[in-house]
């Protein structure tokens, strides 16, 4: 039952958060100067005052912005996000369409980085003044420094364009036919550099991390008493040592979705990702109102999805946080 | 008498300096990141002209007709486009990094000192701001209020505070308990002075390597806006260049090569130095 508790809790509390967002992103984009219908008006080369009138009450954009707020509101918790001016279609349908490709990305990227991370880690942590141990150290100061859609590109050009193992762009091939199997065989092709790309940042960052939680834990009394009862090492490694280096990499992979979709936008760009990336930036430059609010929304959502899924990682691997509310 | 027992007494900050001078790869970050700074400032003296010209034949390779590093799709001079793109990746990313600290110092000292609910408002808040995707984020602030090197500043500050907040809040809960606070307390120093003058001081260490870090993410940061042309395009910027060039690797692959090389360069001498800081400011971690 306490766990419900904490579930109902957290879910209270993403749903406050989610509406601090919604406001916070309609205030400032109401704040901005110009809106839409200066966009459309520009497109047509020039409208008169009567037309932008019409238009912007048509739109509702003629209503005090409290008004524009709370009706904005309303609708989102019918998980209605309005229409797209640009595209002529409801947010919903567009952000579902392109939803799917960057979830597949970023949680694929971020598993990735931790597996691959955690083996770094630990392996380097094996003989902290090693061979092995000074390349992860490197790896991870440039997998940091590198900017990542030059990483995406340098890969493109290596892996596609010089050799071509991978596909240039996109998400699955359209002459493709046939079952499940092909289709996600060949959305796998696809998804293998955009993959490594996004997550060269972050494996950078969890094997650093896990390589020094390794170290402090791999010095304490525990492990001594484990080695000293004849484990074997690699038990003492893997079921003593890792279990408690673990927590504070899963609680850093956890503050990190921001900055992995943060990161997708760049990588979408790169390899032409059918995602949410590309619609931003598009309705962005479009000042497609309705879009960006949606898609600002539906990311902060991911953040918090994946914020409560770390929380229950966390108390799934670490007994400790279990008593804590 | 042998060496050892005549050490002197030496302040703090010449022991993190000697400390940070022994770190070979730290000073080699330091002499590299001096070089582009100078570079930067020197460079459009040395190297004149306006970067945006068209100067010779588009796609001229590295080297040939006196380009030492080719012209782009436009027949622009990349080598004079990242010299000048230079001042704007530091500026912003220097500037960036200092919005950064001044609303996480603000907000984490605020939290740490008066803890209770002043802490309570002010952690659901860095939250809040933890929970934005920051990237898109600062894009839409960019798009709406103008595409201006303050407003890009500005963006990039907005969304990278928290981090700061939580290091500075850490501190801050942390000292306020130690017995030097209270004596200043009781010695009748204010709040004011007890948060600026006496446990700020105390906390900086952490902050100045979180700081030092917050340059190289702001630069990365800039230079992903500019990529996707979210800068202002009177202003050569090094992302800017690879993402106006970005159609062309097929055939020219080093004008996206070139100018990814400047930023990782020097991204990688910032944190170079910021790893050098840590280790000679944080001498507990001094054995890892």
């Amino acid at each position: 039952m306490a766990f419900l508790k904490v579930l109902a809790q957290r879910i209270g509390y993403a749903v406050v958060l989610l509406i601090a967002v919604l406001v916070l992103n309609f205030t400032m984009i109401n704040l901005a100067p110009g809106d839409v219908v200066d966009t459309i008006a520009a497109d047509m080369g020039g409208a008169n005052a009567e037309l932008m009138a019409q238009i912007r009450a048509e739109y509702g954009l003629d209503q005090p912005v409290i008004v524009q707020l709370g009706r904005y509101i309303g609708r989102v918790l019918q998980f209605d996000l309005g229409y797209s001016y640009f595209y002529n279609r409801p947010v919903t349908e567009l952000i579902f369409e392109r939803l799917p490709a960057t979830l597949l990305l970023v949680f694929s990227a971020q598993i990735f980085a931790l597996v691959l991370g955690i083996l770094l880690g630990v392996f380097a942590a094996q003989k902290p003044n090693g061979l092995f141990s000074h390349i992860v150290t490197l790896f991870a100061l440039f997998g940091y420094a590198a900017p990542v859609f030059w990483t995406g590109i340098l890969l493109l050009i290596a892996f596609s364009l010089k050799i071509p193992l991978f596909p240039v762009a996109g998400m699955r091939d359209v002459t493709i036919e046939g079952g499940f199997f092909p289709q996600a065989l060949s959305i796998a092709h696809h998804l293998v550099l955009p993959m490594l790309t996004l997550g060269s940042i972050f494996i950078a960052l969890y094997s650093r991390l896990c390589r020094a939680s390794m170290l402090e834990v791999l010095g304490s009394d525990y492990v001594r008493t484990a080695k000293a009862k004849g484990l074997r090492p690699r038990d003492v490694v893997m079921k003593h040592a890792l279990k408690n280096a673990l927590p504070p990499v899963v609680t850093l992979a956890g503050l990190q979705f921001s900055a992995v979709i943060s990161g997708a936008v760049l990588v979408e760009t790169v390899f032409s990702w059918p995602g949410l990336g590309q619609l931003a930036l598009t309705s962005i430059l479009a000042r497609d109102t309705p879009t960006i609010l949606g898609i600002l929304f539906f990311s902060a959502l991911v953040v918090i999805v994946g914020n409560l899924l770390t929380d229950f990682v966390l108390r799934m691997i670490d007994p400790r946080v279990r008593g804590r509310g | 008498m042998s060496d050892q027992t005549t050490i002197k007494a030496r302040s703090p900050f010449a022991e993190a300096f000697e400390m940070f001078r022994r770190n070979h790869a730290a000073v080699a970050g330091l002499i590299v990141l001096l070089l582009i700074v100078g570079v930067a400032i020197f460079g459009p003296l040395i190297y004149p002209g306006n970067p945006f010209d068209m100067v010779w034949a588009p796609f001229t390779p590295p080297g040939q007709d006196g380009y030492l590093l080719g012209t782009d799709y436009l027949g622009r001079d990349i080598l004079s486009l990242l010299i000048h793109g230079a001042k704007v990746s530091l500026t912003v990313g220097l500037a960036a990094a200092f919005v950064t600290v001044t609303i996480g110092i603000t907000v984490g000292a605020l939290a740490g000192f008066y803890r209770g609910w002043v802490e309570e408002v002010l952690m659901r808040f860095t939250e809040f701001f933890q929970v934005l995707p920051t990237l898109l984020f600062s894009m839409v602030i960019v798009a709406l209020f103008g595409a201006s090197l303050t407003m890009i500043t500005i963006a990039i500050g907005l969304v990278s505070w928290p981090a700061v907040a939580r290091i500075t809040r850490a501190e801050f809960l942390r000292i306020r308990e130690l017995e030097y606070v209270t004596a200043a307390r009781a010695g009748g120093v204010r709040n004011g002075g007890l948060i600026f003058r006496v446990i700020l001081p105390n906390a900086l260490p952490p902050i100045i390597v979180q700081a030092a870090l917050m340059v190289g993410s702001a630069i990365l940061f800039e230079a992903g806006l500019s990529f996707l042309g979210l800068t202002d395009p009177n202003v050569p910027s090094w992302g800017q260049i690879i993402g106006s060039n970005r159609e062309y690797i097929l055939d020219a692959s080093y004008t996206v090569t070139v100018p990814g090389v400047a930023i990782f360069i020097t991204v990688l001498a910032i944190s170079l130095v910021g790893d050098g800081l840590n280790d000679a400011l944080n001498p507990k971690l001094r054995q890892r």
